[in-house]
C-alpha cells in the first residue's frame, strides 16, 4: 500500500513538473510569420469557433497566447547575442512592417512669385548644359561656381565706360553690385517664405531696397525713429536736422470756468464709465467653483478629525464670515455698507 | 478703480465747489475759493495747490499720491486689514505676504487697487491686489497678496519731493 501510494506520489510529482516547465517546443499546422525588428509575431492558423464558445475559453486563449509568445522567444534567441553588462542581449534585425505615417502628408508649398509669373506666361525651365567651352582657356568648364567659365571678378582689366566718373573704382563697384543682387535675392526667397508662411510683412516702402528715393528714405528714418519705447521723444538728432513737429497742442478749458458745468461734465463721465464697467461674470463663476470646493474640502477634514483640526489657513480666520454668505451681487451692497460719509478735514 | 461710484461724492460735495486742476503733470484738489487766490501766481513760481492727488509719469500714466489718502479711505470700496507685524514693514515699503494678511473684502478681484488699513482701521496706505480673494485663501503663506503703491510712511521719506 505505501509503495503504491509512493508510486502514485512519484507520478503525480513527474506530471506536475511536466506541467510547470512546459515544453519549448511548440508545433503548429502553419508557421508563424515574424517581424522581429518589431518583435511581432503573426499567427494564421485558424481557430475553431467551438473554442470560443466553450466555458473554457479564457484557458485556450491563454495556452494559445503562452505557445505563440514561446515561438516569439525561440525566434529572439535564433539572434546574434552579446553580453552587455552582465545581461545577454539580442540584436535585433530591421523592421519589416512598414507602419503607416504618424503626421499627415506635407502640404504642397505654394508657387513663388516667379513661378506665377512663369505660368502666366508660359515659360518654360530651358535644360542648360552643365559645362560651358571656354575660349580663353580652352577647355570645358564649369558654367556657375568654382573655375567657372566667364568668371569676371578674375578680370584684371576693366575699361572705364565714358559716362562714369574716372576716379571711380570700377572693381569695388563690381562687387557693390554683385553684393546687391545677392541681397536682392535674399530678400525675395524670404518674402516668398513669408507668403507661403503668412507671416505678416512690414510695407514695401520700409523694407531696405537697393537704391531709395530720398522721400521713401525719410519715411523710413521717421518710422525707425518713433519705434522706440518713449516714442522718439529722447532720441538724439545730427546736427543739422530739423526737430521733430509738435504735434497739435491740447486745448483746456479755461481755469476759472462755469463750475457748475464742470461738475455736469465730471458726473455725466463717471456715468459712462460705470455703465461701461463689464459684470465679472466669469471671475464670479470661478470663486463661486472655487469655494465650492474648499467648502467640500474642510467638510472633508472635519468628518476625519473631530473639529481638532484647525481652520484652513489660520491667517485667514478672522476673515468676515458673514459676508460669505451673501456674496452673490454684493458688491454694491457692500459699498453702501462701506459708504460711511466722514467728514472730510478742511483743506490748508 | 478702487472706490467706484463713490468718486461722486469727491466731485459733488455738498460743503462747497471743489475741483481737480492740472499743474505741471500733477493733478491737485482743492476748493474754488484756494483756486481763486492761486490764480494770482504765474505758472513757473506756484508749487502746490490744495492737495496733490498724483501725477502723470513721462509715459503719462498717472500714479496716485499718498497725499490723497485722507479723501479716499472713507470712499474705500476694497479694502485690505494687516496684521500689526506687517504694519511695520508697510511702511517701510514692502509689499504685503499672505503671513501678514488680516482681512481682505470679498470679491476682490485680481490687480484691483485697494486701501490698507491696519487692525485697528487706520488707513495706512494704498496698494494692489495681487491675488483675488479666493486665490488669497489658497496660497502659500510667503506669496506677495498685495504690492505696495503708497504708504503713510512716504511724509517722512519723501517729505522733499512730496507737493
Amino acid at each position: 500500500m505505501a509503495a503504491c501510494s509512493v508510486e502514485e506520489l512519484l507520478a503525480k510529482a513527474e506530471a506536475q513538473e511536466a506541467e510547470t516547465l512546459k515544453s519549448i517546443s511548440v508545433q503548429k499546422e502553419l508557421d508563424l510569420e515574424f517581424d522581429i525588428g518589431n518583435l511581432l509575431a503573426c499567427d494564421k492558423n485558424r481557430i475553431e469557433p467551438r473554442d470560443l464558445r466553450e466555458k473554457s475559453r479564457e484557458d485556450f486563449l491563454r495556452a494559445l497566447a503562452r505557445d505563440n509568445t514561446q515561438l516569439l522567444v525561440n525566434e529572439i534567441w535564433k539572434q546574434p547575442t552579446e553580453r552587455v553588462e552582465e545581461a545577454i542581449v539580442a540584436k535585433l534585425p530591421e523592421p519589416t512592417t512598414r507602419l503607416p505615417r504618424e503626421k499627415l502628408p506635407p502640404k504642397p508649398r505654394p508657387p513663388t512669385k516667379w513661378e506665377q509669373f512663369a505660368k502666366l506666361k508660359g515659360i518654360k525651365k530651358k535644360k542648360k548644359t552643365n559645362l560651358v567651352w571656354d575660349e580663353t582657356a580652352k577647355e570645358w568648364k564649369r558654367r556657375w561656381g568654382y573655375k567657372r567659365a566667364g568668371d569676371d571678378t578674375k578680370e584684371w582689366l576693366i575699361e572705364v565706360p565714358e559716362s562714369a566718373d574716372p576716379n571711380e573704382d570700377q572693381f569695388a563697384k563690381r562687387v557693390k553690385a554683385k553684393k546687391e543682387r545677392v541681397a536682392k535675392n535674399e530678400l525675395n526667397r524670404l518674402k516668398n517664405i513669408a507668403r507661403s508662411q503668412k507671416v505678416k510683412i512690414p510695407a514695401v516702402t520700409l523694407t531696405p531696397k537697393a537704391s531709395q528715393s530720398k522721400d521713401e528714405l525719410a519715411r523710413a528714418e521717421s518710422v525707425a525713429k518713433t519705434s522706440t519705447a518713449s516714442l522718439g521723444r529722447f532720441q538724439d538728432r545730427l546736427p543739422k536736422e530739423n526737430p521733430a513737429k509738435k504735434g497739435k497742442k491740447r486745448k483746456f478749458e479755461p481755469l476759472i470756468g462755469n463750475f457748475s458745468n464742470e461738475k455736469q461734465k465730471q458726473l455725466e463721465l463717471l456715468k459712462v464709465m460705470d455703465t461701461k464697467k463689464p459684470k465679472l461674470d466669469i471671475t464670479k463663476a470661478v470663486n463661486k467653483q472655487m469655494r465650492q470646493e474648499d467648502r467640500e474640502e474642510a467638510a472633508a477634514k472635519h468628518k476625519k478629525a473631530a473639529g481638532k483640526k484647525g481652520r484652513k489657513g489660520g491667517s485667514m480666520g478672522g476673515k468676515a464670515r458673514g459676508k460669505e454668505e451673501a456674496n452673490l451681487g454684493s458688491a454694491e451692497d457692500s459699498c453702501v455698507f462701506l459708504c460711511v460719509v466722514v467728514c472730510v478735514p478742511a483743506l490748508a | 478703480m478702487s472706490i467706484g461710484e463713490n468718486i461722486k461724492l469727491l466731485v459733488d460735495r455738498p460743503d462747497g465747489v471743489y475741483c481737480f486742476r492740472l499743474h505741471h503733470d500733477r493733478v491737485y484738489y482743492m476748493s474754488e475759493k484756494i483756486l481763486k487766490l492761486a490764480t494770482n501766481f504765474s505758472r513757473d513760481k506756484l508749487m502746490s495747490v490744495g492737495t496733490c492727488f498724483g501725477k502723470f509719469t513721462k509715459t503719462k500714466k498717472f500714479r496716485l499720491h499718498i497725499t490723497a489718502l485722507d479723501f479716499l479711505a472713507p470712499y474705500a470700496k476694497f479694502k485690505v486689514w494687516v496684521k500689526p507685524g506687517t504694519e511695520q514693514s508697510f511702511l517701510y515699503g514692502n509689499h504685503v505676504l499672505k503671513s501678514g494678511l488680516g482681512r481682505i473684502t470679498e470679491n476682490t478681484m485680481q490687480y484691483q487697487g485697494v486701501v490698507v488699513y491696519s487692525m485697528a482701521d487706520v488707513p495706512l496706505g494704498f496698494g494692489v491686489a495681487a491675488k483675488s480673494t479666493q486665490e488669497c485663501r489658497r496660497v502659500d503663506p510667503m506669496s506677495i497678496v498685495v504690492f505696495h503703491q503708497a504708504d503713510v510712511g512716504e511724509f517722512i521719506r519723501n517729505e522733499e519731493t512730496l507737493t
